[in-house]
């Protein structure tokens, strides 16, 4: 208990490290994963190879491609840009199949109806397609959100700082107090920016939660 | 790109794969590290997930528990562990069990319960009794979800397992670490591309595994 009250600001200072690092690359993957999915649902004939193919990024271990990467974008294995990087592709094979399942579950009815009404392709996506694909995009984004926030730690093996280096200074010196601090606050992180996003979604989409609410 | 083929060039050498340090030696502790691995977690839970499956029951507290244990990252509960049991195989083997299990328990749920109630029910009627319905009906036809969760284990693990050498382990880790310690970029990439083609060999083998059993007469 005195470790961590003593050490409290270096905590601090890895936890706004760890954000650092998961925030832009959630926001990287969802970028990204988005537009593939809606490419692969109007290509209908590569559709399942793109949507397979980037879930096969998932298989890639963690560690290696921390190293690899970097030969590939012509980052040093150090730069959190390299981190950042490497979690936005685990994010896009976890999010893609979840986001092209989603914008192909609304309804065909729904969309001959806007279009019915006028609007256009472009507008129909944004006005009738995301709104309803809306809480499956939520459901893929808490995913990548949460293994996201576990996943970074690992970079603190190849000397990128974040939560993971609570973990790896704590064993190198053989403080306990240390790893379990690491270990709570990815638990607080992995929780609170989870219940955020469920909290987005209610504001966002109200209609959601209205569904929802009957049967909780 | 200089690194990449000076690292192709030493993966190509036959010198580097012989020896006791060699690469052919580290290739087979991390197989035989996660091979041992998934095989204790289905040991722990096969028995767990059919049974979620064949009882309907308990469902929720296993995919509370999933979530739980998928949040937790596997380098601290390595480095907890290795406080307390000190360096060598006992504290990876605990994180890659921890890692595994989960997978291995919604594989083995998920197939048992996507199978046709109506067939379950056929089942009972022509007089079979629990274990009868889940050992020639429940478990056949619930299989390939059943090996997809365990391939997912396996790739989960094997991705992992390098880093049992961060707490004085073998396995294709510690050619990576010494190349990360050493600055030698060509050994770091070696064994990352090395760890990266068994993820995806491994991962392919399962996908032929998995078609070759929907093939069989009797099986989904």
């Amino acid at each position: 208990m005195d470790w961590i009250l003593l050490n409290l600001p270096l905590i601090a200072d890895l936890t706004f490290a760890h954000l650092a690092l998961c925030i832009p690359a959630i926001l990287l993957a969802a970028a990204v994963s988005l537009p593939v999915a809606v490419v692969a649902n109007r290509l209908r004939p590569v559709r399942e190879v793109l949507v397979s193919g980037t879930g096969l990024l998932y298989a890639v271990p963690s560690l290696p491609l921390f190293v690899v990467l970097p030969v590939v974008i012509g980052t040093g294995v150090r730069d959190p840009l390299n981190v950042v990087v490497a979690l936005a592709i685990y994010g896009t094979a976890l999010m893609v199949r979840s986001a092209a399942d989603g914008l192909d579950a609304v309804s065909a009815d729904a969309r001959t109806a806007a279009t019915a009404q006028g609007y256009s392709r472009w507008g129909r996506f944004w006005a009738v397609d995301l709104p309803l694909a809306g809480p499956a995009l939520l459901a893929g984004l808490r995913v990548v959100s949460v293994s996201t926030i576990s996943l970074v730690s690992v970079s603190a093996v190849i000397g990128v700082q974040s939560l993971g280096s609570l973990f790896t200074d704590g064993f190198q010196r053989g403080i306990v107090p240390s790893i379990m601090s690491g270990l709570v606050m990815t638990a607080v992180l992995a929780v609170g920016l989870d219940r955020l996003l469920v909290l987005a979604g209610r504001v966002c989409m109200p209609w959601s939660a209205a569904r929802e609410a009957p049967g909780r | 790109m200089n690194h990449l083929s000076e690292a192709v060039r030493w993966l190509l050498d036959a010198a580097t794969w012989s020896g006791p340090t060699g690469l052919g030696v580290r290739t087979v502790e991390h197989l035989q590290y996660t091979l041992v691995a998934v095989l204790l977690s289905a040991a722990i839970a096969l028995p767990i997930g059919l049974a979620i499956g064949h009882f309907g029951r308990g469902k929720n507290v296993a995919v509370a528990g999933t979530g739980v244990v998928r949040a937790l990252p596997t380098l601290g509960l390595l480095t907890l562990v290795a406080l307390f049991t000190g360096l060598g195989l006992t504290a990876p083997m605990v994180a890659f069990i921890t890692l595994a299990v989960p997978s291995i328990i919604a594989g083995a749920y998920s197939g048992v319960e996507s199978v046709d109630p109506r067939v379950v029910d056929a089942a009972r009627a022509q007089g079979m009794n629990g274990w009868q319905t889940l050992l020639t009906v429940q478990i056949p036809l619930g299989l390939p979800l059943i090996i997809g969760g365990i391939r997912l284990a396996v790739l989960q693990v094997v991705g992992t397992a390098t880093i049992a050498a961060y707490v004085g382990a073998g396995g294709l880790g510690v050619p990576l670490f010494l190349g990360l310690r050493t600055n030698d970029y060509p050994l770091l990439l070696a064994a990352s591309l090395v760890v990266i083609a068994l993820a995806i060999v491994l991962d392919g083998a399962f996908d032929l595994a998995q078609r070759l059993i929907r093939r069989l007469p009797g099986f989904a």
